[in-house]
């Protein structure tokens, strides 16, 4: 019994086709959803999701953050941003970083919601990096 | 009776008007097809958007330290309003009925003793607003001049209004935008945004959703925390599609309009120059016979 994958960015629906297993890439380290899956509500960090059949990885796709939902027959990526490897772009990585790493330095620093936020910021730009460095 | 030479540039400057208005109009339904599959777009996004934050609100939403955000400051007093309209004009009532259901809501909120803000979206309703309720502005973002409208925009609107409110400066925020019913429909609408109207779900969703005990990676208050805002800035998406495409779907049927009547002044002018015409024609005749009579 396949796995219906849906991967949503605000501006449009993205991809929706049935999987065996995708591997996405959760705030507290990679997660596989495999049908049957106990239901999860969980945050993304920045990386790539995973698209598995016949246990091989039939496509990629890089998610800048967001939220995804896990239930036993369906999964849904909600993306703040979502494209193919190929288009990650280094320059707006080195970017973005920048100024996650600005916005962290001017946080005050009691207010830890914000500088989680700035951090998540972080990671997403160096995950950003990450995939551009590989794809070339 | 006006000359002929009057009625003749009469007509040539009506029917260059027509020309524009015709124009105008195709352009608007060009326009208003690629917002409308822009509206459509985005519309899976926010409804599973509602999905996860309806489960996740039934979970958190009766905590006393529930984020602001979901619950409002406790206080009923300030109130802010973010009507959105679009950039320009000749679009019929389009913008101004969005004008008149800010101006009612800001007099019956100050009826009741309240204090209203405004945050104008875009121009025509800045203009509106301005000669009567200009001492409420707080401020205005237009995007004139501008293609389409991104995600990127709604987000930078939603992360001002919560420095507002994280700055103490409302308690309650509503949102009035032009609901694209149909093309020739748009419906003034007014939807609050904080404290959140959660989404109420269908029976089978709520169903299925009992049955279904999420678990949360990392927790509630931290996933709720980053889809708060996300969620907002996702109605004011939707609210700036639906104004950009009910926009186009407004001017499309005023221009429509404005063609149809230019053509109909055209004809009534035409007839009118052709009576002319003719009089003149026979006054010539009879003073021609009558000369020749008189010999």
């Amino acid at each position: 019994m396949p796995l219906d994958l849906e991967i949503v960015s605000p501006e449009r629906l993205l991809l929706s086709r049935p999987v065996d297993m995708v591997v996405i890439p959760a705030e507290e380290g990679d997660l596989g959803a495999l049908p049957q899956h106990a239901p999860m509500i969980v945050l993304l960090r920045g990386g790539l999701v995973r698209l598995f059949e016949g246990g091989q990885i039939i496509e990629r796709l890089f998610v800048s953050g967001g939220f995804a939902e896990i239930t036993p027959t369906r999964v849904t990526v909600l993306a703040d941003e979502a494209m193919p490897p190929e288009a990650v772009s280094r320059a707006e990585g080195e970017r973005r970083l920048v100024a996650a790493q600005a916005e962290y330095d001017a946080t005050n620093k009691a207010d830890v919601p914000a500088l989680d936020l700035a951090m998540a910021k972080m990671q997403s730009a160096r995950a950003m990096i990450e995939v551009a460095g590989s794809g070339s | 009776m006006p000359s002929l030479k009057a009625l003749r540039s009469r007509i040539t400057s009506v029917k260059s008007t027509q020309k524009i208005t015709s124009a105008m109009k195709m352009v608007a339904a060009s326009k208003l097809r690629r917002a409308q599959t822009q509206v459509e777009a985005a519309r899976p996004y926010a409804q599973r958007m509602e999905r996860m934050l309806a489960s996740l609100a039934a979970n958190v939403g009766n905590q006393p330290n529930a984020p602001k955000l979901l619950v409002g400051t406790g206080r009923d007093q300030v109130h802010l309003l973010v009507p959105v309209t679009g950039d320009r004009g000749l679009a019929g009532a389009f913008n101004s009925s969005v004008g008149r259901l800010t101006r009612g809501l800001a007099r019956r909120l100050e009826a009741e003793g309240k204090t209203v803000k405004i945050l104008a979206v875009g121009r025509k309703g800045r203009d509106l607003l301005r000669r009567e309720m200009a001492s409420r502005i707080v401020d205005d973002i237009s995007y004139a001049g501008r293609k389409s409208v991104g995600f990127a925009d709604a987000q930078a609107i939603a992360a001002r209004i919560i420095a507002m409110l994280e700055a103490g400066e409302f308690d309650s925020c509503t949102l009035v935008f032009n609901r694209f019913a149909s093309v020739i429909s748009q419906v003034p609408t007014e939807m609050r945004l904080i404290p959140v109207a959660i989404p109420e779900q269908s029976a089978a969703e709520g169903d299925a959703a009992k049955r279904a005990q999420y678990e949360f990676e990392p927790d509630e208050e931290t996933i709720l925390a980053r889809l708060l805002p996300q969620n907002l800035a996702i109605q004011i998406y939707r609210a700036l599609l639906e104004n950009a495409a009910g926009f186009y779907g407004a001017q499309m049927t005023a221009m429509d309009n404005a063609t149809r009547n230019a053509g109909d002044m055209i004809k009534r002018l035409t007839l009118n120059y052709n009576r002319a015409r003719q009089a003149n024609i026979t006054r010539e005749l009879i003073e021609i016979i009558s000369g020749a009579e008189a010999l």
